[in-house]
């Protein structure tokens, strides 16, 4: 079968004041075809996507759409060539409906002729099309929908994802990859950004590879495996084996007794109770929004509870602010999700970064930069955060190196309880292997460590026990070595340790 | 169609080098305006200068002694309000605060006037601090308690100290019956000179360093500058918000309180309600041209007081008063609109496709 050529980009380049994102890349992208982008944190795929949606101009070499010199000055220039782009924030107005949201902008044309419009389109991609629902009342998956038949909508058939998955959970994943493929059969190009590497084996044709602004290499995926890619990513072999060191049967940390926490829906964690000791890594798994956001932002002091206990140590912390919990010495880090709105202050530069948590040591009423310094440069000689300096503003690195800021800080800190939600989520292979060596690291100092994830892969090989949420409530807690993921997917949709372990052996 | 981009950041030298070049162009801008006028642009400008550094022949630092006068509360105020504004707090009441550390310098002026001279001053001073504070706080606290909106806030409290000022004049503090006026304090409330110009000059000079301390140096500084960023984040990392917002408020009026005693102490030598000369409101333009950076701050001052202080000095044949003030706006306005394109680009392009 003759493929038309979608895209090609020759020798682009584009640097950033001193830092060069990218430089002297080559790719290429068939219609038909799902071509996987894969680089580690701060190896210029964003950059390069948004040279291709007209959000940033190259400074040097060729784009070429459909075999055509291409100058794409800005994102109404890329979608008059067909190409779209959904970026990792969505870009939807809350309050309209998701039909509004396709159809609102220029030349949308009117609401009624384009309902029929999308409702054909959705009907031939077999897409779900629920025109009249609010985005605010949507899921991560559903807004992802729609952002994509958005594009559609507007005559894109070069379609750009960039992490689409980092916010999915796994049964999400599954539907959105089922819809691109769908696309890919019609004829439409994908490029899609992820870095989980099962993902890149599973759905795409072709993966381009970046390493350090430059592309690589380009490898059919039916001749890859995961191993392989990292190298290339790496430029050396790395070994990807999640280790779980056995620790000493340490004392009780934390203790959670019957916690309840409403928000505005309802209730957000209902009876939830568990105990953590030191040297072990606690995870949690379940799907998103099921009350793990609350659990850990109570626990931390952000949030209030109905009724419960949080005993740390045996001495009672709920309804303790952060700030009251700091006085009390209570040795405790939060990762929070939300790296930029709530981890870390976007505008300064990683030392100040690193003065959050522990500018109030000093005496005296000035700040001392001095230690901070010096961590700021330990940790991206550690982690080994990609950017020009300890003096650049947190907000212009790439989305991995930010949570690698972060999670340097908290662990600088020497704390005897982690709390960590989704730490590796956007982060390259490499690093999350990293992070989970540190992790380790610090359960084998006698860290006790509550993890929450996504990937259940890793919760088994990483965690010593896995407590599963469903909509609020602990469906039970089981142990990572002898449980399996069937276990847990049917827990995390509501059956109960028992029934979950009579289901299953029903099943065999 | 147009459609505003924002632009990427560029480096430090970059920008100095775009400032210097707004600096230009809004000097030109204004030319094109005065040869509008059937002036010589650049006539005008040296007029200008003259007028603000080159005194009478008598008395030759007189023009820049004047010029002075205005830098100093000009530059105060935009300090004060840069202390909210860095908290992301909209302090539209550095008015209001200025004329409150006048009203409370003013009283030791009228009641105490015979106490030893630096004794009085340093109480003039605490208390035109401690006014101004305490008028900032007051929206503070509502809205840290109430949740109330502080812009409105801050703004309605500058009419009622105005009509504060108005009350007193012509009420308890009038000193002639039938003229709406305090009259003028005894010689002993007058704060002493430097170099011919009241020492608030040097007040100023010293809080434009302390400021700018204060605001990267110190843990005060940093939690207010994380508190303006996000509020989320600073209740992560322990800091109690609330706190944070009513003291950087409290300091916020009194730097703007400690203008209004200087004003009333260095200057005017009684309380009118023309104490500020609108630098309550100059001043936050001043404060986000310079972009809250206090030695930014000093500079654009500078240079406002320069062409304050030279324009009024064009004699009224030449160029009326009014057209020094287009002039003025003019120029300001040029730069403002520089500023607009250093962040973000236009893009112009065909109706539809
Ligand atoms: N607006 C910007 N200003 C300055 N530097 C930038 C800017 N955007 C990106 N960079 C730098 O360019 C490099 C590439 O960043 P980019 O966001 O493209 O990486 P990425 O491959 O998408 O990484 P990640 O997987 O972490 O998202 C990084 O070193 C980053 O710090
Ligand atoms: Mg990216």
């Amino acid at each position: 079968m003759v493929r038309l050529e979608a895209i090609r980009l020759e020798q682009v380049r584009k640097t950033f004041g001193t830092v060069a994102a990218n430089d002297g890349v080559h790719l290429d992208l068939q219609f038909g075809e799902v071509l996987a982008l894969l680089g580690e944190n701060g190896s210029g795929k964003t950059t390069l996507m948004n040279m291709l949606s007209g959000i940033y101009q190259p400074d040097g070499g060729a784009i070429y759409v459909r075999g055509q010199r291409a100058q794409i000055r800005s994102p109404r220039d890329a979608r008059r060539l067909g190409v779209g782009m959904v970026h990792q924030h969505f870009k939807l107005v809350d309050s309209f409906t998701a039909l509004e949201n396709i159809v609102l902008g220029p030349g949308g044309g009117t609401l009624r002729a384009a309902r029929a419009k999308i409702e054909a389109m959705c009907g031939e991609f077999g897409f779900p099309f629920r025109p009249d629902q609010r985005v605010r009342d949507m899921s991560v998956g559903e807004k992802q929908t729609v952002e994509i038949q958005k594009l559609l909508y507007r005559g894109a058939d070069i379609l750009i994802l960039d992490e689409p998955t980092a916010v999915l959970t796994p049964q999400e994943s599954a539907v959105l990859f089922a819809m691109l493929r769908r696309l890919r059969d019609s004829g439409q190009a994908v490029i899609i950004i992820t870095h989980k590497l099962s993902e890149v084996l599973e759905i795409s044709d072709r993966v381009t590879v970046l390493r350090r602004g430059r592309s690589v290499a380009t490898v059919p995926t039916a001749e890859t495996n995961a191993a392989r890619l990292t190298e290339l990513m790496v430029g050396r072999p790395v070994d990807l084996k999640i280790s779980r060191p056995a620790c000493p049967q340490a004392p009780e940390l934390l203790r959670i007794q019957q916690l309840t926490v409403k928000n505005e829906e309802g209730y957000a964690l209902r009876d939830v109770s568990f105990s953590l000791a030191g040297g072990e890594i606690l995870g949690v798994a379940g799907i998103a929004g099921c009350g793990q956001k609350e659990l850990c932002e109570t626990i931390a002091g952000l949030q209030k509870a109905e009724s419960g206990g949080i005993l740390f140590d045996g001495q009672d912390i709920l309804g303790h602010s952060p700030a009251d919990i700091i006085r009390r010495g209570i040795s405790m880090s939060f990762i929070p999700e939300d790296r930029l709105g709530m981890g870390l202050v976007a505008p300064m530069n990683i030392i100040d970064n690193m003065l959050l948590k522990t500018f109030r040591h000093a005496r005296g009423p000035l700040l001392r930069r001095a230690a901070a310094r010096a961590m700021a440069q330990k940790i991206i000689a550690e982690l080994e955060i990609a950017t020009p300096g300890p003096h650049t503003p947190v907000r212009q690195l790439s989305g991995g190196n930010v949570q690698k800021v972060l999670l340097g800080r908290e662990i600088e800190s020497n704390p005897r309880l982690l709390i960590t939600a989704y730490p590796v989520r956007g982060l390259d292979t490499h690093t999350s292997f990293a992070i989970y060596d540190l992790l380790n690291r610090q359960k084998q100092n006698g860290v006790g460590i509550l993890f929450i994830g996504e990937d259940l892969d890793v919760l088994l090989e990483l965690c010593d026990r896995v407590l599963v949420l469903c909509r609020g409530e602990c469906m039970g807690i089981v142990d990572a070595r002898q449980t399996t993921k069937e276990e847990l997917g049917l827990m995390m949709t509501g059956s109960r340790l028992q029934q979950a372990q009579r289901g299953k052996g029903a099943a065999e | 169609m147009i459609r505003i981009v924002k632009r990427p950041e560029a480096g430090r030298r970059r920008n100095l080098l775009i400032w210097a070049g707004a600096f230009v162009l809004a000097l030109l801008a204004g030319a094109a305006f005065l040869a509008l006028l059937g002036q010589k642009p650049w006539e005008i400008y040296g007029m200008i200068l003259k007028g603000a550094f080159v005194g009478s022949r008598r008395n030759p630092l007189s023009a820049i002694q004047a010029t002075i006068v205005k830098f100093v509360p000009l530059l105060l105020v935009s300090l004060g309000l840069t202390l909210a504004f860095q908290m992301r707090f909209w302090n539209i009441g550095g008015e209001g605060q200025m004329i409150l550390g006048a009203i409370a310098a003013s009283a030791f002026a009228l009641y105490t006037p015979n106490l030893p001279q630096p004794l009085l001053a340093i109480l003039m001073l605490l208390a035109g601090c401690a006014a101004g504070g305490l008028w900032a706080l007051l929206p503070a606290v509502c809205k840290v308690r109430l949740g109330v909106n502080e812009t409105l806030f801050t703004l309605m409290m500058n009419y009622v100290a105005l009509y504060l000022v108005a009350y007193l004049q012509s009420g308890p503090w009038q000193r002639t019956p039938g003229f709406a006026s305090v009259g003028s304090f005894s010689e002993n409330i007058r704060l002493p000179k430097l170099f011919g110009v009241h020492i608030g000059w040097l007040l100023a000079l010293a809080l434009t360093a302390l400021i700018w301390a204060y605001l990267r140096h110190t843990k005060q500084g940093y939690e207010l500058r994380v508190a303006g960023e996000s509020q989320t984040t600073a209740r992560y990392a322990g800091m109690r918000v609330g706190r944070i917002v009513l003291r950087t408020m409290f300091f916020s009026g009194a730097v703007c309180g400690l203008a209004g005693m200087i004003q009333v102490a260095g200057i005017d030598y009684t309380l009118s309600t023309g104490v500020t000369g609108g630098v309550g409101f100059t001043g936050i333009t001043l404060a986000w041209l310079a972009q809250l950076n206090p030695p930014a701050i000093a500079l654009a001052a500078a240079v406002f007081s320069i062409l304050e202080k030279g324009s009024s000095s064009i004699p009224p044949d030449i160029m009326a008063a009014e057209a020094a003030q287009v002039l003025q706006s003019i120029l300001l306005f040029s730069f403002l609109i520089c500023e607009f394109f250093r962040r973000y680009a236009i893009r112009w392009r065909a109706a539809k496709p």
